[in-house]
């Protein structure tokens, strides 16, 4: 029987060279630039004991049952103008059978800054909700069960304050901490890589980091503590091993800070998750995600002896591309997202947003973020995707690929490590020459149209109708900065002012600043005033620019 | 990229204002151009309208090219074409990019921006309009 199988090959073999070949220069490697095999056979198969779902080093699937005990989580990122409409938008996607919440945040709540600073004109807002204070976080969640629900706060420097609004909102609702589920990004490490939304040093910002880590181990214990994202590095323009790569470094160097803290690993490491990008480029995305549970389980066991089993668990969340989108035929990107869709889905996803088709030019309308919601819908429940388990487990070029992204995030790992860890390659700017190098790479390639996008360098139309999009009435702005202004004019100042004196003293300290922002947040302090408050003990950041 | 000795490239400064740090764009394009023999000086992030002008001043550019993806563009692109203004340097040219619609780019035209471009134009378009731009210097 061997002897015929490897016959068979010769035969292909010889075939295929004399067959002829597509010659439209378009490139064969994936989209990250892995030479590809025309074809794959048993010969590519890794020689490894047969992997199985729920069972270390997870490849397939880190729940025995796979999506057959439970569907991913269909998490739209949302949020816009002001916290009353935010309310109204997740009221509607709830609605319409959405399962979790994610809130996304305008500039100045993420850069920490309120709304009547001068920096913040023009931004309120615009890729997110407006957020200052307790009170616009308690209109956010108006009506919505905080126990019942859980929720994604995609937010980073100023994270523990958000989080300590949301557990402040709880606490109003009637709702303990203990109670609550979700996540917090809480990841800085790819801020200073990659999304560039930092605004303390590495060092107090690890600290914080670790600060809402520990205090949640203990008292949220529900709580995804950190959602440590590959998606913005791969956003700006790295390949699909460069973002495995770093993020799982960056994975690594938490758990490090966290060992130094003293924390025991399997205290923690169950809470830790990870966010991902679902990009075009099918197979290699697949065998991406099946890599990274493979690498985290293997150095969580190896390298930090965590022997709980749940500490060996890559969760992860997962976006469809947004860099892949275009702004020409927007209505493609409906394609697009549900192919980047898929991956995440045979990639074992633990939930998922979908890109609406006209976020390349704003925030999504009602109807674009249904439509985008509906996608998902469809493929739990049409295709038939989420029937077998790791479906595309044992495919020759799967498992090959699978092992091939495994390979060069190991080599980056090296690199990492000789330069001195990740604060140190940031701080080199080793990570940002990379991703800018691949971003060009890839623009320049697609000059030459060695790679193609359906109505940008190809298949392109004169005439477009414009797409109706979401605008938002400038007229918000001013109602924010009053609504902030109103905040600080009828709030018990006195119990303010302490909260935040105490906040500055165990800054210059050790002690752990969640309860100190807590009493902060509960006085009503906005976010500004807290950031503020930091930025006088910590400083603040500025990165060498490079091209 | 050859430069005629005999005349200066164009000194271009490209800045990112605004909040958001999402600098993908801009540093390709920085590459781009510096590629194409131009004079590229990049500011990084988080700008605002005063600081890029005063670099442009203190660089002796003859172009801005801003760009932004957070949305704040009506407020901030008007506003750096009014800094030029106020310091009596309107001969610098200012273009931008970023996530704009359509109807937007015509308000900003009016405003006094010269062009901007939006995501999936080629780089070589950005070089052709600055070659017609500037006919002599570089490029």
């Amino acid at each position: 029987m061997k002897v015929r199988a490897r016959d068979a090959k010769e035969v292909w073999k010889e075939e295929f060279e004399t067959s002829p070949t597509r010659d439209d220069g378009v490139e064969t490697s994936t989209i990250s630039g892995i030479p590809l095999k025309p074809l794959y056979t048993a010969d590519d198969l890794p020689k490894r004991d047969e992997e199985m779902p729920g069972a270390f080093p997870y490849t397939r699937g880190i729940h025995p049952g796979g999506y057959r005990g439970r569907l991913w989580t269909m998490r739209q990122f949302s949020g816009f103008a002001t916290a009353e409409e935010t309310n109204r938008r997740y009221k509607y996607l709830l609605a319409n059978g959405q399962t979790g919440l994610s809130v996304a945040f305008d500039m100045p709540t993420l850069m920490g800054q309120d709304s009547d600073a001068p920096t913040s004109r023009g931004e309120i807002g615009h890729c997110g909700v407006a957020i200052d204070s307790l009170a616009d976080m308690e209109t956010l969640f108006d009506g919505i069960p905080l126990g019942e629900i859980t929720t994604s706060m995609t937010i980073n420097s100023p994270a523990a304050i958000l989080l300590c609004m949301y557990i402040a909102v709880a606490e109003k609702q009637g709702v303990p901490a203990s109670a609550l589920g979700g996540t917090l990004q809480n990841d800085i490490l790819k801020e200073f890589i990659a999304q560039k939304e930092f605004i303390f040093p590495p060092e107090p910002s690890m600290r914080l980091v670790v600060d809402s880590i520990e205090y949640c181990a203990k008292e949220v214990p529900k709580w995804n503590t950190i959602s440590i994202s590959g998606y913005h590095i791969r956003e700006a323009g790295s390949t699909a091993a460069q973002e495995l790569a770093f993020t799982l470094a960056d994975g690594m160097a938490y758990v490090d800070a966290c060992l130094e803290r003293g924390m025991r690993i399997d205290d923690f490491a169950s809470r830790l998750s990870f966010f991902f990008d679902a990009h075009i480029d099918f197979f290699e995305e697949i065998a991406k995600f099946r890599a990274a549970r493979r690498i985290w389980a293997r150095w969580m066991r190896e390298r930090y002896g965590a022997q709980d089993e749940r500490s060996l668990k890559l969760r992860f969340h997962t976006q469809t591309a947004g860099v892949s989108l275009t702004a020409q035929q927007p209505e493609l990107n409906i394609a697009r997202t549900a192919i980047e869709a898929l991956a995440a889905v045979l990639g074992g996803t633990q939930s998922l947003h979908t890109n609406a088709m006209d976020e390349v030019l704003a925030l999504p309308t009602d109807k674009a973020a249904r439509l985008a919601l509906r996608t998902q819908q469809l493929l739990a429940y049409e295709t038939g995707v989420a029937n077998t388990i790791d479906p595309l487990g044992g495919s020759y070029f799967v498992e090959a690929l699978t092992d091939e992204i495994e390979r060069q995030a190991e080599v980056y790992f090296k690199r990492i490590e000789e330069l001195g860890g990740v604060i140190p390659a940031i701080e080199a700017s080793f990570f940002q020459k990379e991703i800018a190098d691949s971003a060009f790479r890839y623009q320049q390639e697609l000059e030459q149209k060695r790679r193609l996008m359906v109505g940008v360098n190809e298949f392109t139309v004169d005439d477009e109708e414009p797409m109706e999009i979401l605008r938002i009435d400038p007229k918000l702005e001013g109602e924010q900065v009053a609504r902030v202004q109103e905040v600080r004019r009828t709030r018990d100042q006195a119990r303010c002012s302490k909260a935040l004196a105490a906040l500055r003293n165990a800054a210059t300290g050790t002690d752990n600043l969640m309860p100190y922002i807590l009493e902060s947040v509960r006085a009503y302090a906005t976010e500004g005033e807290i950031m503020n408050t930091l930025i006088e003990v910590f400083g603040i950041y500025t990165e060498t620019a490079v091209i | 990229m050859p430069v005629d000795t005999a005349v200066r490239p164009v000194r271009i400064l490209v800045a990112k204002v605004g909040l958001d740090g999402h600098d993908r764009g801009v540093k390709v394009v920085a590459r781009a151009l510096r590629d194409a023999g131009y004079e590229v000086i990049y500011t990084g992030l988080r700008q605002t309208p005063e600081m890029v002008v005063d670099a442009a001043l203190q660089e002796d550019a003859q172009v801005i090219g801003l760009s932004i993806h957070s949305g704040a563009h009506m407020t901030l692109f008007p506003a750096v074409v009014q800094e030029l203004k106020r310091r009596k340097a309107t001969d610098i040219v200012v273009f931008g990019g970023g996530i704009i619609p359509e109807d937007d780019i015509v308000a900003l035209k009016k405003k006094g921006v010269a062009e901007l471009f939006t995501p999936g134009t080629p780089l070589q378009e950005i070089v052709d309009w600055l070659r017609k731009r500037f006919p002599q210097g570089g490029g």
